[in-house]
């Protein structure tokens, strides 16, 4: 009975529905969730475009062109296509990749994302883990050497490929034992990593009139990975446009606030306490900001750890969650190198989301804690 | 002992759309000239024919006996004669007989003033009968006796009486209305149940946002020296049912299977209290009762006191009738309430509320897969799953959704609101316990 046009009354007038409560709902659906996030990341996805140009947008459009296919090929009609979830693995994929990645890395990771991820389970809410995340790391594996080329944005000056990350350059020296320069930062400027004059324009403006009443000094190089003027994927260099798009997501609700909050704590915590360590620094003496700004921590943490499909049902399992998430990603990144430290964690994550719902049962009126025979 | 109230688990806060009908004065409606009456307006079985067809009535007289305790008797809501029996289908689903009675001769209450009686001579057994033979149920929409429910072993103890002015129900304002215009009578109606139940404390629970009723009730409660409690909760759906009220204010849980007064606490609506106070001041028995009519259908909404058995098509004529044709027709609110397709279906006691609804307002949206967005968990108030309950019982899996907690769900209809995939859970659990019930796995 929960259609309506199936149970008319067949005589008088007005013809009435028939429908079990509620009648009425919330104002929420699927596919408005859905349409959220994808309207949240669009300021991101926009930036990639024009810092790496028409090559990134043809990336995002190929991403999202080949999950619509694969999706539509798959379930053999149009209509789940119409809940946007496949329209969004392929942006939120497209958004993952460097902006000069060959057209059949794409292609293949989208059909990697939605054929194997997503429908091997049985489509939507079925799957175990991000499609989107499976497909990235997939092809990471699979294409190792395109997956890690990235371009210089056009607000660097040059319109070259360039060969790292600031994120890689940095874990790179640490594995090579040059680490002794004080910190992340630090190391970049020696490498002679290009830096926008916005970033010290912009560093020295907030020295000068906010820091400097609370005492505190940022040193130059932060600004350039927070708002996306350094080589990476295409949507994940500009951690303040996503933050931005956040705040679509809050207030509509569209995630909840456990997972980011979790994540967030586990991460910095630790990169604060022991993230100083491989730099010989002393503990509580880590780089925060430098570990939150590059990478993708800012976009998993946000739009990809929340996939709700992926993660747990639970209040107390979406902490466990998010706290697990982000201890992982900064145990991935400081110990086994991996710039991936963030997709990789949450994968993890999502294949123990079903071990974490039992754990995390709600507790019933009156007692007792939820069983499962 | 000293228990700490609790905040509510749970739950939702869906607009609740009671501004259009919250400041309208109750007004009568006018009396139908046939009554169709049927006789199970309450839990239990249905009534016992006390009349048959033909017969003249009186207003007020018995035509159907209680089957048994948990039944409850009906009476004749207006003068006339039996002319009839029909089988019904009522609003919740149930089937029954029903009496048709065409309006004839005199009233004897309408129009007349009735003199109040001194309840407070009458013996507790006294009252406890004048509450069964004038048919009162639980006028919020449970209909459990209330003779019963009120006539407690010798042993069980009340130690809380909670007077339930929640109606947490969106759109529905009676229950407010009756507060502020009857309020000394459901205050006289507490005091009646407080003289059979002797409990240690009585408090009267409303939700903040019903500020009117909040100042009226302590104003009289103040005036006419009464000990009474009144209690304003933060706003969420639904706290208005027994066990999440008695878990809130006391801070006691019961589950599912035990009652609120194996904890000491008795928790009935104002409504309730106020059809008391008619049954035993002025030994009125229920054939009136006041409901909300509303919904952006309707030209214009009320709070109507109308007769039971009154054609509820009577009712939408009542308001005007329809300013655009509406989607469905709710008795009941729209979180619990049941759709009805026949615009002659009588008001019963159980009748708080008809809503005509139209498309715009209920937000119909299609059905995808389960999202695992966990919300229906978050929502439920009494701590299921609903979406791995409706999961086990696609899969027929009985077993484990009883193990689950299925009939712990209290259909409140919060999991089936919030779900983003527009999902049927209330109407999958419902289903599920049917099946139960079918295969004799549990009654
Ligand atoms: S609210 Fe609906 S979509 Fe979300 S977990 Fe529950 S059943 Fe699934
Ligand atoms: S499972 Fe039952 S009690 Fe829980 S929210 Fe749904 S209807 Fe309410």
């Amino acid at each position: 009975m929960s259609n309506p046009e199936a149970q008319r009354s067949g005589s008088g007038r007005p013809m009435l529905a028939r429908t079990s409560a509620p009648q009425y709902h919330e104002r929420l659906s699927t596919r408005s969730l859905m349409w959220s996030v994808i309207a949240a990341l669009l300021p991101a996805a926009i930036w990639g475009v024009y810092v790496y140009g028409l090559r990134a947008l043809l990336v995002v459009l190929m991403a999202i062109i080949a999950s619509a296919v694969t999706e539509t090929l798959i379930s053999g009609s149009r209509e789940t296509l119409s809940d946007g979830s496949a329209i969004l693995t392929g942006l939120l994929l497209g958004m993952m990749l460097p902006p000069a990645v060959p057209w059949y890395v794409v292609i293949a990771a989208a059909v990697f994302a939605i054929g194997v991820a997503k429908w091997t389970f049985g489509g939507l809410g079925r799957n175990w883990i991000n499609p989107a995340l499976a497909g990235r790391v997939f092809v990471h594996f699979s294409w190792t050497g395109p997956m890690t080329r990235w371009t210089m944005p056009r607000t660097l000056g040059a319109d070259s490929i360039a060969g790292a990350t600031p994120l890689s350059i940095v874990q790179n020296a640490v594995h090579e034992g040059q680490a002794l320069l004080g910190g992340p930062v630090a190391i970049l400027s020696a490498s002679g990593f290009p830096r926008s004059t916005l970033d010290s324009a912009v560093t020295e403006w907030l020295n000068l009139n906010v820091l400097t009443h609370i005492g505190v000094h940022l040193p130059a190089g932060y600004v350039d990975p927070f708002v996306g003027n350094v080589p990476g994927a295409i949507g994940e260099g500009s951690a303040l446009l996503l933050l931005v798009g956040t705040l679509l997501l809050f207030s509509r609700r569209t995630i909840s606030w456990e997972i980011p909050t979790a994540y967030f704590a586990a991460f910095a915590g630790l990169a604060w306490v022991v993230g100083g360590l491989p730099y010989g620094g002393a503990a509580f003496s880590g780089d925060v900001l430098f570990q939150l700004v590059s990478g993708s921590v800012i976009m998993v943490m946000f739009y990809v750890a929340t996939d709700p499909v992926t993660s747990p049902l639970t209040a107390a399992g979406m902490l466990v969650f998010g706290a697990g998430a982000g201890a992982l990603t900064f145990v991935i990144r400081a110990y086994g190198g991996a710039a991936e430290g963030a997709a990789l964690a949450v994968l993890f994550m999502n294949a123990g989301t079903p071990l974490i719902n039992r754990l995390t049962r709600p507790r019933r009126l009156g007692g007792r804690r939820g069983r499962r025979a | 002992m000293i228990t700490l109230p609790r905040r509510p688990r749970g739950g939702v806060h869906p607009e609740n759309r009671k501004a259009v009908t919250r400041s309208l004065s109750i007004r009568n409606a006018a009396v139908p000239s046939r009554c169709v009456v049927p006789l199970l307006q309450h839990a239990g079985p249905a009534a016992v024919p006390a009349v048959r067809v033909g017969d003249r009535v009186r207003e007020g007289m018995l035509i159907g006996r209680a089957a048994d305790s948990a039944a409850a008797n009906v009476h004749a809501p207006v003068p006339g004669v039996v002319t009839g029996t029909a089988t019904l289908t009522l609003a919740d689903e149930r089937s029954c007989e029903a009496f048709v009675i065409d309006l004839e001769g005199e009233f004897d209450r309408l129009g007349k003033v009735a003199e109040p009686i001194d309840w407070q001579r009458k013996s507790v057994r006294e009252l406890l009968r004048g509450i069964r033979d004038n048919g009162v149920v639980g006028m919020s929409g449970s209909g459990n006796a209330v003779h019963r429910k009120l006539n407690l072993p010798r042993a069980a103890e009340i130690n809380h009486l909670i007077v339930n002015g929640i109606e947490n129900e969106p759109y529905l304002s009676a229950d407010n209305r009756l507060m502020i215009e009857m309020t000394d009578g459901v205050l006289e109606g507490t005091r009646i149940a407080e003289r059979i139940l002797r409990p240690q404390r009585v408090t009267i629970a409303l939700q903040k946002d019903s500020t009117q009723a909040i100042r009226k009730l302590r104003r009289r409660i103040r005036e006419r020296g009464l000990d009474y409690a009144v209690r304003a909760l933060p706003v969420n759906y639904p706290q208005g049912d027994e066990r999440l009220l008695a878990r809130a204010i006391s801070g006691r849980e019961v589950s599912a299977e035990r009652e609120t007064s194996e904890i000491g606490v008795m928790v009935s609506s104002v409504a309730t209290m106020y059809a008391v106070f008619e049954a035993i001041v002025y030994q009125k028995p229920v054939i009136e009762r006041i409901v909300t009519l509303s919904g952006a259908a309707l030209r214009s909404p009320a709070n109507i006191k109308v007769r039971i058995g009154t054609p509820i098509a009577e009712l939408i004529a009542e308001c005007g009738g329809f300013v655009e044709s509406p989607e469905k027709i709710v008795v009941g609110g729209p979180m619990m309430g049941h759709t009805i397709i026949d615009v002659s279906t009588p008001v019963t006691k159980l009748t708080t509320a008809v809503l005509a609804l139209t498309a715009a307002e209920i937000h119909h949206g299609a059905e995808t897969g389960c999202i695992r967005c966990g919300r229906c968990v978050r929502a439920c108030p009494v701590g299921l799953e609903p979406t791995t309950l409706y999961k086990m019982l696609e899969h027929t899996e009985l077993e484990q959704a009883q193990a689950a907690g299925l009939f712990d769900c209290i259909e409140c209809g919060c999991c089936g609101f919030i779900c983003p995939a527009h999902i049927p859970l209330v109407e999958g659990l419902k289903n599920g316990k049917l099946a139960v019930r079918q295969h004799g796995g549990r009654m």
